[in-house]
């Protein structure tokens, strides 16, 4: 595969409000070329928002996420064209068989599909391809649903939690197919509970310290209503 | 618009104004009572029913007023995201869907002397009834969801597209009215309408204005008081 | 483009292998017509002179039925997501939905109308301009639907919900359609009618796209 033109991924002073609860506030981060961001954090500190955040799926309450200089949701299109997310949903149709699946997902980025079959073996799918998404086990979903990664390439990769469900093969495949990611010059953003070997260039982000505290939300809250 | 745009002065502000305009609106309420029930004349065809016409008339323009209103407000909640816009729009709908019913009742009130029956397909009641779909369908909206936010999100952009719908849909009720030989209707647009008419009709209707606006302020504060109460339970509960 | 078409190739293909749904709704369509004439009696003259009204009725309410189909199922496995972030624009991949929504629900109601219109006793002469005016406004009923569907996810009581928020929108095409029946019976032409059918429809096509769009965004949080 070529190397990707990448650039730094960032985000300044990010606030992300849920159902009016501000999950996480002033977040700031960035991701150099190459590496991998690891999200970490108790139950709630947000880090399938913030993954959210990332793909331009919700937007920040304040503060900006960036791709190099150019902000997200000015051109959502470029960087949906940029970004794979993989969330905790497989999107897998229970009607349609493993090829069918991956080749739609592939088509809808513009890519051929002539990497579909060649993303499946490697997945791990290669004797399923022909298996409707019903018969597929939760694991194998989930190595469908991180197929959709290798079958149209795109720089940066979202994941949430993408080791659930896989057994030892497939998180070490996980690990591998991270590792020659982010050889390829690619950005990794990952949050996880498991351990997953990312290699030296890996960086944690702790979202508990991004936590508001009861001060904060009040104080913010006293700004806006009497 | 934005020097309202925080929360906390609006709330001051609407403190100081609210019972100036609450006092107006009760003058004007009255005065266009006292013209429109005592000190105008009788329809020398409708006799006494055509003071209903004081109360139809102008709850069915508000009708209309209020769903432009809201409109207004999406559009700046959508573009600007205007922290009051959304609170506005939602607070608003419930006072014009009373207006809308008003209208509603008090037409089929004048149409009952008038053709006999108390509803006739007639293509201006027609358009009101859609129009309180309308209202029905956004306030069903926006209290479908458990995430407060995303009630207010979809229902702009629904009161948006409903209001872009207004004109065809009234342009083809009108359509439909003309070939189904309507009912002979009461024309409030006619060129002779007297002095001693317009005055009780033009009162009212600034009374109905006045009267929107008192409510929509005491509405929009008792929301926003809410969502304070809901922000403060989450601190509670957080820690 | 690829996008378009890869949408609309595999809402098709869906609707194919789930084929039940396609045809329960049509089945709902027919079903709604036939209560007509048992509900107010067989005589011809009565139902000739309702049979347009009540076909298109009952293609509004078929439509409403079908519209949980549009976004609800991408919506529950996570494929909405995937689909809002296409690199391509969003509008065109919500015209493909409407598109592939379209083929399996407004073509078949378009395609048994004329049926229907036998069961009411219809005039023959009037079948070709009940169908052009199908033709035009079913459309319409996709993408006004596709509007209420987006805006719809995630509400409680969707199914019912929907309904009561499109229905309204589609007073237009219910009066247009119907009173271009009305005319050819009539023997004025049904020209203008169609006209205005067309002209909404041309109106809704670039609006409708725009607005699920927005609605689609927003349902993603």
């Amino acid at each position: 595969m070529t190397e990707f033109q990448c650039s730094r991924f960032s985000g300044a002073g990010v606030d992300c409000a849920r159902g009016g609860r501000l999950v996480f506030a002033a977040l700031d981060f960035a991701v150099e070329p190459g590496c991998a961001l690891v999200l970490v954090g108790p139950n709630g500190s947000g880090k399938s928002s913030l993954l959210r955040l990332m793909a331009g799926l919700i937007r920040p309450t304040a503060g900006a996420l960036a791709w190099g200089d150019e902000e997200i949701l000015k051109d959502r299109e470029s960087h949906a064209g940029r970004t794979h997310y993989v969330g905790h949903q497989e999107a897998a149709k229970p009607a349609m068989t493993a090829r069918e699946t991956l080749g739609f997902w592939a088509a809808m980025r513009g890519a051929p599909g002539t990497g579909v079959e060649r993303a499946l073996e490697v997945i791990g799918l290669g004797h399923r391809m022909d298996y409707p998404g019903r018969y597929l086990s939760s694991g194998q979903k989930r190595r469908l649903a991180l197929a959709r990664l290798l079958a149209a390439p795109a720089p940066l990769w979202l994941l949430d939690e993408p080791s659930v469900g896989l057994d030892r093969d497939g998180v070490a495949m996980l690990e591998r197919e991270l590792a020659a990611h982010c050889e390829r010059g690619g950005v990794v953003v990952l949050a996880t509970h498991t351990e997953i070997a990312l290699g030296s260039n890996a960086v944690e982000l702790e979202l508990g310290d991004f936590t508001p505290s009861r001060e904060a939300v009040l104080a913010r809250m006293a700004g806006e209503v009497v | 618009m934005h020097r309202f745009a925080n929360p906390a002065r609006f709330m001051r502000i609407a403190e100081r104004l609210l019972p100036w305009v609450s006092g107006a609106t009760g003058l004007t309420l009255i005065a266009g009572l006292y013209f429109g029930l005592f000190a105008s004349p009788a329809d020398y065809q409708q006799g006494e029913t055509v003071r209903i016409m004081y109360v139809h008339v102008p709850a069915a323009w508000m009708a209309l007023f209020i769903y432009t209103t809201m409109a207004v407000a999406s559009v700046s909640y959508i573009v600007w995201k205007h922290p009051l816009a959304d609170v506005a729009a939602q607070a608003a709908a419930p006072i014009g869907a009373g207006f809308t019913a008003m209208a509603l009742i008090t037409g089929s009130l004048w149409g009952q002397p008038m053709w006999g029956t108390w509803w006739v397909w007639d293509a201006r009641l027609t358009s009101v009834l859609i129009l309180f779909f309308l209202y029905l369908g956004y306030m069903a909206l926006v209290n479908a969801f458990d995430d407060p936010e995303r009630g207010s999100r979809a229902g702009a952009i629904l009161a948006l597209v409903g209001f872009i719908n207004v004109p065809i849909i009234k342009f083809s009720v009108d359509w439909w009215n003309t070939l189904h030989q309507p009912a002979s209707v009461v024309k409030m647009d006619g060129p002779a309408i007297d002095n001693s008419m317009l005055i009780p009709l033009l009162l009212m209707a600034l009374g109905f204005k006045l009267y929107f606006l008192v409510v929509l302020v005491i509405r929009m504060r008792g929301e926003l008081t809410a969502r304070r109460v809901r922000a403060l339970r989450l601190v509670e509960a957080d820690v | 483009m690829s996008a378009f078409w890869a949408l609309v190739g595999r809402d098709l293909r869906l609707a194919l292998r789930q084929g039940a749904d396609a045809v329960m709704v049509l089945m709902f369509f027919v079903i709604v017509v036939t209560l007509f004439p048992l509900g107010v009696g067989p005589e011809p003259g009565v139902l000739e002179r309702i049979s347009s009204g009540i076909v298109w009725v009952a293609a509004l309410l078929a439509a409403m039925l079908s519209l949980d189909r549009l976004f609800q199922a991408d919506y529950d496995d996570g494929s909405l997501d995937l689909i809002v972030m296409t690199p391509a624009p969003l509008e065109l991949v919500v015209l493909a939905k409407c598109l592939a929504h379209w083929l399996t629900t407004g073509l078949p109601i378009l395609i048994v109308s004329p049926l229907l219109g036998v069961l009411m006793n219809m005039r023959p002469d009037a079948f070709w301009v009940l169908l052009a005016g199908m033709a035009l406004g079913t459309p319409v009923l996709s993408l006004v639907g596709a509007v209420g569907a987006a805006l719809v996810l995630g509400s409680r009581r969707a199914g019912v919900l929907v309904a009561l928020l499109v229905l309204p929108l589609t007073i237009p095409i219910l009066i247009f359609g119907v009173g271009a029946v009305e005319a050819a019976v009539g023997g004025y032409g049904a020209r203008p009618h169609l006209l205005l059918l067309g002209a909404v429809l041309l109106f809704a096509l670039p609006l409708c796209p725009w607005a699920t769009a927005a609605a689609l965004r927003q349902s993603t949080t």
